[in-house]
């Protein structure tokens, strides 16, 4: 099954920076949960756990060829699809919104399966699409109405930053296969009433609070703008270098929120500084690249396309994750990769990376 | 065909990826930028942000020092005041708790729930006061149900205590918190919002002995207001204890001789010019302002006609009235104007230029010497003085005294009074002095006014025979260990030169006034002690209308001044009584009480009291007063000056 050849070609870069942030990750999770009591595993043990998980998951993803989602890829849209219907039928409700889908042994959250689900669509859908480069606006309707179902069935969750990171994913993935420019226009002449509306008519109050927030996070400084003051501070007082692994007062004495789930980085940020930062985000960049790259030397455009997604989804939920936690982005409950703490982000981001080295390992074999 | 197409797209698709590259590179660029901004330029701002999360830093107040009398009798002490707070994050049911403690303390429930609803909008983890002030007892009894009692805290503080009441009030003034004007002056540097400053009264103007310097722990905290630990502590120093010149039993005998009468009395060493009694009546309860002051009283007090709030002895501008003659007559003395054997004939009346002057006993004092004339206080000696050396001169004498000035006693906000002059007119009215006006002033009338500090000091200055100390009410200044740091000297501020002879009549026609028939003050007798004196009635309406005369804000005031004994003077005493109508009835018996318990304390000294047998020895003073040769009803002092007139 897995012959010699995919042996020797195994992507060592990808693996070598995935495993590097994951490390990372791991200690800053573990400087980030010294304030917290909790009960039974701690943090970063249960993280390294997840971590050596999410590799099998990923390994057993690159054992098979690719090329095998192709056939399957819409199977699974019909299933996630179904599954976010369950959600919000049968769903268990935590703060404030339902998200998760108890399966008897453990809880999965579909709405996350369903950022690499709509990859593969995409990828399959635009894999043996007849005009490629210059896609016209009646090009695009059957995608889109396959990315708007389950970005609704999200939204009504409500997860406004899965939702996004969905949608943004899918829709980095259409630009790469390449738009013309009137239907460029064209989405945009719609987009622009269309995002009043969705503002007026389904955003949630709390969504919009978040927004309003962070345009002036001022206006509840012990709200929800709090997060980004205090998110703010923790990242502007690392200074330079940081204020040492372990004594960054803004993690340790709480002020920060979800401080090792989604402001892990600026956790890291006081703790290690403009320095350390700056490595993490090196990493984080050559990663893309990387991606990039393994889209490039790809040989097959579904292979591509997969890659391009996979890609895509990484760097969106980089920007995003950092750009909110520096003030820059809404509070969106979006994760760092393998960075936060989380298993559902940790085997979404396996599995991604599962599929780039499928991908990478098997450039030679057309 | 197809091969061709793959070809061509994958030029494309590498196109894209460099395009994509691109785009990434700008993303991460832009993140950079940011934590740029944030880490390397606003570093700085950041980490004070953070800081300031971090840490808090509680002051610890400072004791209050302590005031004593000259004695080492405590008058102004502090004790622990306990209160019943809450810390609402940590309680779960506040129905339960409320009903528990009201079970528990017998607290009014209501009240509790209404100060925990007021106070809930406060920062976390802020203890809320649910009742002040409560008894030993019951906080005993929190502390034995403590682990019944989640969130709830008790808080001590030192509060003010003035070990009598009234006693002393405008002497000792109080304290509140700091105002935001006070903050803004020189004097109230380096204190902030809430602290506790003395107001007036000693209590303001020795603030700096007494506040002590403050402590205070920086705290860390975490997010939800926790003290986690102390970073670094400084211990409060208390502060320096004051000694006042004053004598307390003088002081009580001078406030229970005023009775319900508003007024002032100042007793002053005549050797030194330490005050041993400094009385403004009504008083008021000092401990009252430093809390929340209830309204009622507040309203009480401004309401009062007497003007208890008003320190009589320090900012009372009164008109001396015939106190004053004794300087008209050193004036006429010195001038040669007048001698020992000068003779006016007193009818009633004088009349200058169309005017008629009348002297208070209009049937007259016939043929009168310098001596009757103090001794019975007739105005037309005077009035005919006054035309012989003009007011330049009279003021001139005043002047010698230190009159028209604030003498330098302790307390801020000391009035000058006023000694008119030709000068003075000319400044403050832009109109000549007319020779009919200088008539008044002879008198103690018209423009002069006098405070009852320089009342006593001119008083003194006679008694001693020139010699102008400076008044003052700090005997020492000792810190918490008893040593002694300041010790107020003696001053001479001055002389008031007139020839012995000079001061030996007046003196001899002041004792005259005490001791001789016909005199007008002898009702400040007292047994065994020779009491030199003069009355003084001073006029509030300026021309006396009969209908109004009877109205209390109409009436004269009464005045008395007073130095004993004649032979070898010690003490000088002067007492106004506000609308007290005639200085012999209302004001004398007063200095006559207050020599006598001077009298009486040399007799046998007091020692330094505790707090258990100053009650036995107030009432000592009281039998003492019922002894005295003056057979005035003795009042109790009520216990808050703001009952209605």
């Amino acid at each position: 099954m897995i012959d010699r050849r995919l042996l020797t070609s195994f992507d060592w870069i990808l693996a070598g920076l995935v495993l590097t942030i994951c490390l990372l990750g791991i200690l800053n999770i573990y400087s980030a949960s010294i304030p917290y009591k909790t009960v039974g595993m701690s943090y970063y043990l249960k993280q390294f756990y997840w971590m050596l998980f999410g590799i099998a998951i990923s390994l057993t993803v690159c054992s098979r060829d690719y090329h095998v989602l192709e056939d399957i890829s819409y199977w699974f849209y019909g299933v996630l699809v179904l599954l976010l219907i369950a959600v919000l039928v049968i769903g268990r409700r935590s703060m404030g919104a339902t998200r998760w889908l108890n399966l008897g042994f453990f809880n999965i959250q579909p709405s996350e399966l369903m950022k690499i689900v709509i990859i593969v669509t995409f990828a399959r859908f635009f894999n043996n699409f007849h005009s490629v480069g210059n896609l016209t606006v009646k090009d695009v309707l059957i995608p889109l109405s396959l990315l708007a179902l389950p970005v609704a069935l999200i939204m009504k969750q409500p997860d406004l930053g899965t939702a996004t990171l969905v949608a943004l994913i899918a829709l980095s993935m259409v630009m790469y296969v390449g738009l013309r420019w009137y239907t460029i226009v064209t989405f945009v002449c719609v987009a622009i009433p269309m995002a009043w509306l969705g503002w007026a008519f389904v955003f949630r109050p709390y969504q919009k609070n978040r927004v309003l927030d962070f345009l002036d996070p001022e206006r509840s400084r012990l709200g929800s703008g709090y997060h980004i003051i205090q998110s703010k501070i923790a990242v502007g007082s690392g200074g330079l270098t940081g204020k040492g692994f372990a004594k960054g007062t803004q993690s340790q004495l709480r002020f920060l929120p979800e401080q090792h789930t989604d402001f892990a980085f600026s956790v890291f940020a006081e703790e290690w500084g403009f320095i350390g930062c700056l490595l993490l985000i090196a990493i984080y960049f050559m990663l893309i690249l990387w991606g990039l790259n393994i889209a490039n030397r790809c040989n097959d455009r579904f292979g591509g396309l997969l890659a391009i997604g996979v890609t895509a989804m990484f760097f969106w939920h980089i920007i995003i994750n950092m750009g909110m936690v520096m003030g820059m982005f809404p509070v969106v409950g979006v994760p760092l990769p393998f960075f936060s703490y989380g298993g559902t982000s940790m085997i979404t981001s396996m599995v991604g990376i599962g599929l780039l080295q499928n991908i990478s390992m098997r450039r030679f074999i057309f | 065909m197809k091969e061709s197409r793959f070809a061509r797209e994958s030029v494309d698709s590498k196109q894209r990826v460099m395009m994509l590259s691109f785009v990434v590179a700008i993303a991460f660029l832009l993140l950079v930028t940011r934590l740029w901004h944030l880490q390397i330029l606003n570093a700085e701002n950041y980490h004070s942000m953070s800081e300031k999360n971090r840490l808090r830093f509680v002051p610890v107040a400072a004791s209050r020092g302590t005031i004593l009398d000259r004695a080492g009798k405590v008058l102004v002490s502090n004790r622990p005041s306990f209160s019943l707070a809450v810390i609402p994050q940590e309680v779960k049911d506040e129905e339960a708790l409320l009903t528990l403690l009201s079970t528990l303390l017998g607290l009014d429930r209501t009240e509790m729930a209404d100060r925990w609803k007021k106070g809930s909008n406060r920062a976390r983890y802020y203890p809320i006061v649910l009742a002040s002030n409560i008894t030993r007892d019951q906080v005993e009894i929190v502390e034995e149900n403590r682990l019944r009692l989640p969130g709830i805290e008790i808080e001590m503080k030192p509060v003010r205590e003035y070990t009598s009441k009234t006693h002393a009030a405008h002497l000792l003034g109080y304290i509140g918190e700091v105002s935001e004007k006070e903050l803004d002056l020189e004097a109230f540097e380096g204190y902030n919002y809430g602290d506790y400053v003395g107001k007036n009264g000693i209590e303001r103007a020795l603030e700096n002995e007494l506040h002590g310097d403050d402590g205070g722990r920086q705290l860390e905290v975490d997010a939800r207001g926790r003290i986690l630990r102390t970073i670094s502590e400084s211990s409060p120093t208390v502060g320096n204890s004051v000694i006042l010149t004053i004598d307390s039993a003088i002081q009580k005998e001078a406030e229970i001789a005023f009775g319900d009468q508003a007024g002032a009395a100042v007793a002053m060493d005549v050797t030194t010019g330490e005050i041993l009694a400094f009385v403004s009546n009504p008083g008021f309860e000092p401990a009252l302002f430093s809390g929340k002051l209830p309204a009622d009283i507040w309203q009480g007090y401004l309401d009062d006609i007497r003007h208890p709030l008003q320190n009589k002895a320090l900012s009372g501008q009164y008109p001396p009235g015939s106190t004053f003659k004794a300087i008209t007559a050193l004036a006429g003395l010195h001038d040669g104007a007048i001698d020992e054997t000068t003779l006016v004939n007193c009818d009633g009346s004088h009349t200058v230029g169309g005017s008629k002057f009348n002297c208070w006993n209009n049937r007259g004092h016939g043929k009168t010497n310098l001596h009757k004339s103090l001794r019975e206080s007739c105005d037309v000696f005077y009035y005919q003085l006054a035309e012989k050396l003009g007011v330049n001169k009279i003021a001139a004498a005043a002047h010698a005294f230190k009159l028209g000035a604030p003498l330098g006693v302790e307390l801020l906000n000391e009035k000058s009074g006023l000694i008119p002059t030709t000068e003075w007119k000319q400044k403050r009215f832009g109109k000549k002095w007319y020779y009919g006006e200088t008539l008044p002033v002879a008198i103690g009338q018209g423009a002069v006014t006098m405070t009852p500090i320089q009342l006593a000091s001119m008083t003194a200055t006679i008694a001693n025979e020139g010699t102008i100390f400076r008044p003052h009410l700090v005997k020492r200044i000792v810190d918490a260990d008893g040593n002694t740091l300041k010790e107020t000297k003696t001053e001479i501020i001055g002389s008031a030169s007139f020839s012995k002879e000079s001061f030996r009549l007046v003196k001899l026609g002041m004792l005259a006034v005490v001791h001789e028939p016909g005199g007008t003050g002898a009702k400040a007798r007292v047994y065994d002690v020779k009491v030199a004196g003069k009355t003084g009635t001073s006029q509030v309406v300026r021309m006396r209308d009969g209908k109004n005369s009877s109205k209390y804000q109409y009436r004269d005031h009464a005045l008395f001044v007073a130095f004993a004994p004649f032979e070898k003077p010690e003490i000088a005493v002067a007492v106004v009584v506000e609308h007290g109508e005639h200085g012999g009835s209302a004001a004398a018996p007063i200095a006559g009480r207050i020599i006598r318990a001077y009298v009486d304390g040399k007799k046998a000294p007091r020692k330094a009291t505790s707090g258990s047998s100053k009650e036995d020895e107030d009432e000592d003073d009281d039998v003492d007063s019922e002894e005295s040769s003056i057979p005035a009803v003795v009042k109790e002092p009520r216990s808050n000056g703001a009952a209605p007139p």
